[in-house]
């Protein structure tokens, strides 16, 4: 210690420092060097431990990357389920190794094709799904027990589900082949990514019935994505991504064990989705710090005693808002950065954005880029022949500590406004992220914080010249049409029959998704079942604040 | 007599994303402007309803759905109908050139795509809106 204050005296604080900002992207002040004096009162058995073991801090398999790379999982959708279906089977083709559905904004929101609000909406921002019907022309030629699938579906994600299942059926699958995760975090929508449909209480009914019913039927189903990503694409800090995740994942267990389940019986089967933001080393320690805090809590906290429900499993997609629609080719370079971070960190699962995200849905060109980012990371980097090969270093090791240490401080903060829902209430995350978005933003106008193209290094008589994805005018008016020929071809007698059951089911505390799965089979559509729910339910409005 | 000037930020349409629209309103209400927030899911009618309650100068749509080139439209012809064609409209979100140039064609003044400072929708506004006090 004395050797580096002597350092810091005679040899680092005499000399000039750039015209730049040390700290993250987040805010948090930084060292120049760090020291085994940073580490001191850590204890290698006790917070790093081997990679498979409590408190996972360095991965959640004893063989990380030697065993099995994360899948390659590009989050994908737009038009008819015919131009996404073909772009899944052209992913395939480049070497994709897991699925994931982009609904549009009707079927994220509850409403059919043919729903007054959906003009304009269909198939704009991600696949169109009304019914069974459409979920079948999804994956035709997919062989469902053969490849997970991760959809991206919210507060319509039990009818999603249901969907998923009966195709899975249909093909010949039985339902403990069928693997995948349903997002399903509704804490966040609240929070974040805004795409609620009913109030709170209702929406975590659903979800605990989701838990029960698959905990029973559908084992290798991941029921809730507790997400991070939609936290911090909406502008808070990697602390607050980390710390705000980590509590909405509690939430769940809480509302699971108060449903009268076991925790060991659903915690396995929560996974999770963080961000990967430019800020490099930032983001590896939330990664592993994420790893370690859930593992105490549930261990420690919750009292789980299988250890797969110790383990946090995580997602992660490379950050779209720190994307530029200036200079857009060097977007591929952020992704490969961000997704190496996450790769360094552990996740099980990646996605990479496309360089044209700021323009439009990704074209071929631009995701099939994106994927071999993946790739030769995987294959040309030499970063999966050693598992967590960051541990040990000071500077990772101490980043880490701190980020759980900031995470703790806001659990207890959020427990003193009466936990996650009454924090929600009173605007608090919301508030936190509004915050952090204006300041990062302040940054940038004041030349504080530089990104390339825009505020700095631009290139003022740039011309756009890439083709780009566009979607296809006819597509809202066939689905249209195709809605209407299917509510003529099905039995409305049938239809009205499991939507009546459904009603009654959602009246009392039946589980749900039996009632769901066979209104799905009667072709009743999306927007048919979730309306009888609201009707039931009701629908969720947020106090307006910014 | 001039009198602030009344900026209506609305999220139209089935969009969640409003990130942009809250800094933007946050950064124009800084700056000196009478800022209304509509908050999200709000249909074109709605929209146009409370530009003129409000009195507003201007709309600000902010769109990330790809469904601008419905939802564009649909408030200026309203706010037609409504003899409003005075409130100018502007905004952003992820709406690629060539739509921007259609879109400008159609009426709308500006569009400010993801990057731009807020200091260039201030300096926009100042230009095209009555004098601020």
């Amino acid at each position: 210690m004395e050797n580096k204050k002597q350092w810091n005296e005679e040899d680092y604080a005499p000399l000039p420092l750039r015209d730049a900002n040390f700290t993250t992207i987040s805010g948090e002040e930084l060292e120049p060097l760090y020291t085994p004096h940073d580490l001191e009162d850590m204890d290698y058995d006790r917070d790093l431990g081997y990679p498979g073991r409590f408190p996972f801090t360095r991965g959640v398999q004893p063989n990380m990357y030697r065993g099995r790379l994360w899948t390659m999982r590009q989050f994908s959708g737009f038009g008819s389920v015919e131009d996404t279906n073909q772009r899944y089977k052209f992913l395939l083709e480049k070497g994709q190794t897991g699925l994931s559905v982009a609904f549009d904004m009707p079927t994220i929101m509850g409403r059919d094709s043919d729903d007054p609000r959906a003009e304009g909406e269909v198939g704009r921002c991600g696949v169109a799904v009304d019914s069974l019907q459409d979920m079948e022309n999804l994956f035709s030629g997919i062989p469902l027990n053969e490849i997970t699938t991760s959809m991206t579906i919210n507060g319509p994600a039990c009818v999603l589900l249901a969907f998923y299942l009966c195709v899975g059926e249909e093909q010949g699958a039985s339902l403990e082949e069928l693997g995948g995760t349903i997002q399903n975090d509704i804490l966040k929508e609240y929070i974040a990514q805004k795409s609620w449909i009913f109030p709170p209480r209702p929406s975590m009914r659903i979800i605990t019935d989701i838990l029960a019913f698959c905990s029973r039927k559908v084992p290798r189903w991941n029921t809730i994505s507790i997400s991070g990503y939609h936290i911090r694409e909406a502008g808070s800090t990697a602390e607050q991504e980390l710390a705000f995740t980590m509590a909405d994942g509690f939430a769940y267990i809480e509302a699971g064990i108060e449903a009268g389940l076991n925790v060991d019986e659903f915690a396995p089967r929560f996974s999770f989705f963080f961000n990967s933001h430019t800020d490099f080393f930032e983001e590896i320690a939330k990664f592993r710090a994420a790893r370690r805090i859930w593992a105490r809590h549930m261990k420690d906290r919750y009292g789980a005693k299988d250890p797969r429900s110790w383990m946090l499993r995580f997602h992660t997609q490379t950050a779209g808002c720190s994307l530029t629609a200036q200079q857009p080719e060097n977007n591929i370079v952020r992704t490969a950065f961000q997704a190496l971070s996450a790769i360094l960190g552990g996740t099980q699962s990646l996605h990479t954005n496309s360089m044209d995200e700021t323009l439009a849905l990704p074209s071929e060109k631009a995701v099939e880029i994106a994927l071999r980012t993946q790739q030769i990371i995987a294959h040309e980097t030499g970063s999966t022949n050693v598992i967590d090969p960051l541990a040990g270093s000071y500077f990772i090791e101490a980043l880490t500590n701190r980020m759980e240490e900031q995470a703790e401080a806001y659990f207890r903060r959020i427990e003193e406004l009466g936990g996650v829902m009454a924090a929600i209430d009173k605007g608090f995350f919301q508030r936190e992220i509004a915050d952090a978005a204006y300041r990062y933003q302040r940054e940038i106008e004041k030349g504080e914080r530089v990104v390339v193209g825009v505020n700095f290094f631009q290139n003022p008589e740039e011309e756009l010249s890439m083709d780009l994805l566009k979607i296809d005018p006819a597509t809202e008016k066939k689905q249209r049409e195709r809605l209407a020929k299917l509510r003529s071809a099905r039995s409305a007698s049938e239809v009205d029959r499991a939507l009546e059951a459904l009603r009654q089911g959602a009246e009392g505390d039946a589980n749900l998704m039996p009632l769901i799965i066979d209104c799905a089979r009667s072709y009743c559509t999306e927007g048919e079942i979730i309306d009888t729910l609201r009707g039931v339910f009701g629908e969720y409005h947020e106090n307006i604040l910014f | 007599m001039t009198r602030t000037a009344r900026i209506l930020i609305a999220k139209p349409g089935l969009d969640g994303h409003d990130r942009g629209a809250k800094v933007v309103a946050r950064g124009l209400a800084d700056a000196g402007y009478e800022v209304i927030y509509t908050g999200l899911h709000q249909t074109p009618e709605q929209i146009a309803e409370a530009a003129v309650q409000e009195d507003v100068n201007a709309v600000g749509l902010s769109i990330l759905s790809g469904a601008h080139m419905t939802l564009f439209p649909r408030v200026l012809e309203l706010l037609k109908e409504k003899g409003a064609e005075d409130i100018m409209v502007f905004g952003g979100g992820i709406i690629p050139p060539a739509d921007i140039e259609a879109l400008s064609t159609q009426g709308v003044a500006a569009i400010f795509t993801p990057g731009t400072p807020i200091s260039a929708i201030v300096s926009f506004l100042d230009d095209i809106v009555p004098s601020r006090l």
